[in-house]
């Protein structure tokens, strides 16, 4: 075996965990050996919990903080729940980076519009925390969110703090309320009409499950944006994430390796189609 | 008996006798022969030490869903099209371990060059024109692209192949229609042609490359005449002319990634098990998925890599459910990908014209057929489900 057998995993060692929601977790991941390497927001790794299993989870931490990975999960299986349960100190299998990155850097000197749903959240914040820190190249910034109800607000505290911010408009909304909320109710699609960015230009960044994408993008281009200004993060079943199993295939893309971040006027069509 | 090595390109004649010096001469070299022998009915690959193992007067029946093997007249040892196994259960196998990991004790360690040591040197004796292009297409996918299928490279590198140029065509075979046969045109080491008649049994072989050269010049041959190349081509030409089925390829990648919702989707769903037999038995199919397990006391964990088909429901599951939950889009997947992305994705198409799915499906239904359905009568609009929810 080669050092750089794409298959073998390398160990990672938890550092802080912190509990976001009722089944969300952030991890801090270190490399035991060595140091991680460089990483573009919307890439994800290949996660992998001792004699349970691998699964693909976006990285959601600060791209320019050196040191580690920073990942969320949430605890839908027995990987995603044997990872999300892991305490400081642990140790998993981690492979990656893989895929495609948010268009970043080409969005630079247009607005920028975030469209998150639920978790979709956190394969964006990566490219958030790039754009905000280098505000200056931007014109105006939008972060839409969406989920299902205000316990389930990921990322609260840095909500917060965005939505405190001059130069960022953030607006959030809830399917469901409870007694305390007091903000917006409705799906996500809804607030794209009330974000005020120029879509002559603007670039959209869309992560959420698909149906939700779905109507967000149409929303957006119905809104102005030019359909090839609209990135979406897609998600299928993923064994390998290097090609070489097929089970991320999406009409003739394989979402590990010409996705997660596709563009919208690429995949607009088969988006459409039931079960592609 | 030659000089030096014979050049690439070289035809000379083989007796019988040549043939099972062939066999000895790859085992000397540290290959393990496999090739073809009968086994519960049906022609598989399996080791061939003798000529005897070799499946010596058998033809095979193929049709949608039918295959039986009959007696020749003759002594043909090649006188059938391919079996239900392909080459590719031994360049990339249908279990594969990729590494073992214990427990430490502050975590655990992964040793990577804990995989079983695997006799790795194959010489396969028999390749049909069709099976070298789906070995070629398999080289596309696991070691051409960006990341390499370290195991299956190593399976390759040392891989000689003996191919055989088909003297007779299955009932379900259509290289022709995919210019993947019958006669073999590269990526071979030696190439044989079988020529029988009353008085004689021979081989036209000709050389494929350096390593294929220098097994030749340790048997005993002499030179092809312009009369035994007239034969091979004859053969060659016999079998080219009586395909079982035809697979028209004009325009069949837009033509099916431009009916995702053909009514044909429904029809043939009606008669597929979703069973995926066409996925075992395509020579180019490559989907895996891995299993992750670990001993009783939890102190020994592994990463085993099987075969995996589009066909079953885990295949696209993701949190939520399977992305095809339903029969008519597995199928769709399948015969789209295998026809048409494919194409996309690595500049060939996935089907070399085998027929393997069209025989050994269970209920007979003809990837020939189901293309020939959809071009008859292609979707006018395109509906699509806008705005479902």
């Amino acid at each position: 075996m080669t050092e750089a057998d794409p298959f073998v995993p390398l160990p990672y060692r938890v550092g802080r965990v912190r509990r976001e929601t009722r089944d969300i977790t952030t991890l801090e991941l270190a490399p035991v050996t060595g140091v991680r390497p460089d990483y573009r927001p919307g890439q994800f790794n290949m996660l992998y919990a001792f004699g349970i299993g691998e699964v693909a989870i976006s990285v959601s931490g600060d791209p320019a903080v050196p040191g580690g990975y920073v990942h969320t999960v949430r605890d839908v299986g027995a990987v995603s729940g044997a990872i999300a349960k892991l305490k400081a100190g642990a140790m998993l299998g981690l492979r990656g980076p893989y895929g495609t990155p948010w268009p970043v850097e080409a969005a630079e000197g247009n607005d920028v519009v975030f469209v998150a749903g639920g978790l979709g959240l956190a394969p964006l914040r990566p490219a958030i925390y790039r754009v905000l820190a280098r505000r200056e190249r931007y014109g105006r910034v939008v972060l839409l969110y969406g989920t299902r109800s205000p316990p389930d607000i990921l990322f609260r505290q840095e909500l917060e703090r965005w939505r405190r911010r001059l130069d960022v408009e953030v607006l959030v909304t809830v399917d469901r309320a409870d007694a305390e909320w007091r903000g917006n109710v409705g799906v996500v699609p809804k607030l794209i009409a009330r974000a005020g960015f120029d879509p002559n230009g603007a670039v959209a960044m869309v992560c959420g499950p698909e149906v939700m994408m779905r109507f967000t993008a149409n929303a957006l281009h119905a809104s102005g944006l030019a359909l090839d200004h609209i990135y979406l993060s897609m998600e299928r079943n993923m064994k390998c994430a290097i090609g070489l199993c097929g089970h991320c295939q999406f009409g003739p893309d394989f979402v590990c390796k010409d996705g997660p971040v596709m563009r919208y006027d690429r995949i607009a069509d088969i988006l459409t189609v039931r079960e592609i | 008996m030659a000089g030096g090595e014979p050049p690439i390109g070289t035809q000379a004649m083989l007796s019988l006798d040549g043939l099972r010096a062939l066999i000895e001469a790859l085992a000397e070299r540290g290959y393990q022969v496999l090739g073809p022998t009968v086994r519960d009915g049906a022609i598989v690959y399996d080791e061939v030490a003798k000529l005897a193992d070799l499946p010596s007067g058998w033809t095979d029946q193929q049709d949608a869903g039918r295959y039986r093997l009959e007696r020749r007249t003759d002594n043909a040892l090649f006188g059938y099209a391919v079996g239900p196994q392909s080459w590719r259960r031994f360049l990339h196998p249908p279990i594969e371990r990729m590494w073992r990991a214990h427990r430490t004790e502050d975590g655990f360690a992964i040793d990577a060059t804990a995989v079983e040591a695997e006799p790795s040197k194959f010489a396969f004796l028999g390749v049909r024109a069709c099976e070298i292009h789906a070995i070629a297409i398999q080289d596309k996918v696991l070691v051409e692209g960006p990341y390499v299928d370290t195991g299956y490279q190593r399976r390759r590198r040392d891989n000689f192949l003996v191919a055989v140029n088909c003297g007779q065509a299955g009932g379900t075979c259509f290289c022709a229609s995919m210019n993947t046969g019958p006669k073999v045109d590269a990526g071979f080491d030696l190439a044989l042609t079988e020529l029988l008649d009353e008085s004689d049994h021979r081989f036209l072989i000709e050389v494929g490359s350096v390593a294929g050269a220098e097994v030749l010049s340790a048997l005993r041959h002499h030179a092809a005449s312009p009369e035994d190349i007239a034969a091979a081509d004859a053969v060659v030409a016999r079998t080219a002319g009586s395909m079982g089925r035809v697979l028209d390829t004009k325009g069949l990648k837009e033509l099916l990634q431009s009916n995702p919702t053909h009514p044909r989707w429904d029809d043939v769903a009606a008669r597929c098990l979703s069973c995926a037999n066409c996925t075992m038995v395509c020579p180019t199919c490559f989907c895996t998925t891995v299993e992750d397990h670990s001993d009783l006391t939890g102190q020994t964990a592994e990463r085993v890599r099987r075969w995996d088909s589009c066909f079953t429901a885990d295949f696209s599951w993701i949190h939520g459910g399977s992305v095809r939950p339903e029969t008519k889009s597995r199928y769709r997947q399948w015969i789209t990908h295998k026809l048409a992305s494919w194409i996309d994705q690595f500049g060939t198409s996935g089907c070399v014209g085998c027929g393997r799915c069209v025989t050994w499906c269970p209920v007979g239904i003809d990837i020939t057929v189901e293309a020939a359905a959809i071009r008859a009568t292609p979707a006018t609009s395109t509906e699509t489900d806008h705005g479902r929810t």
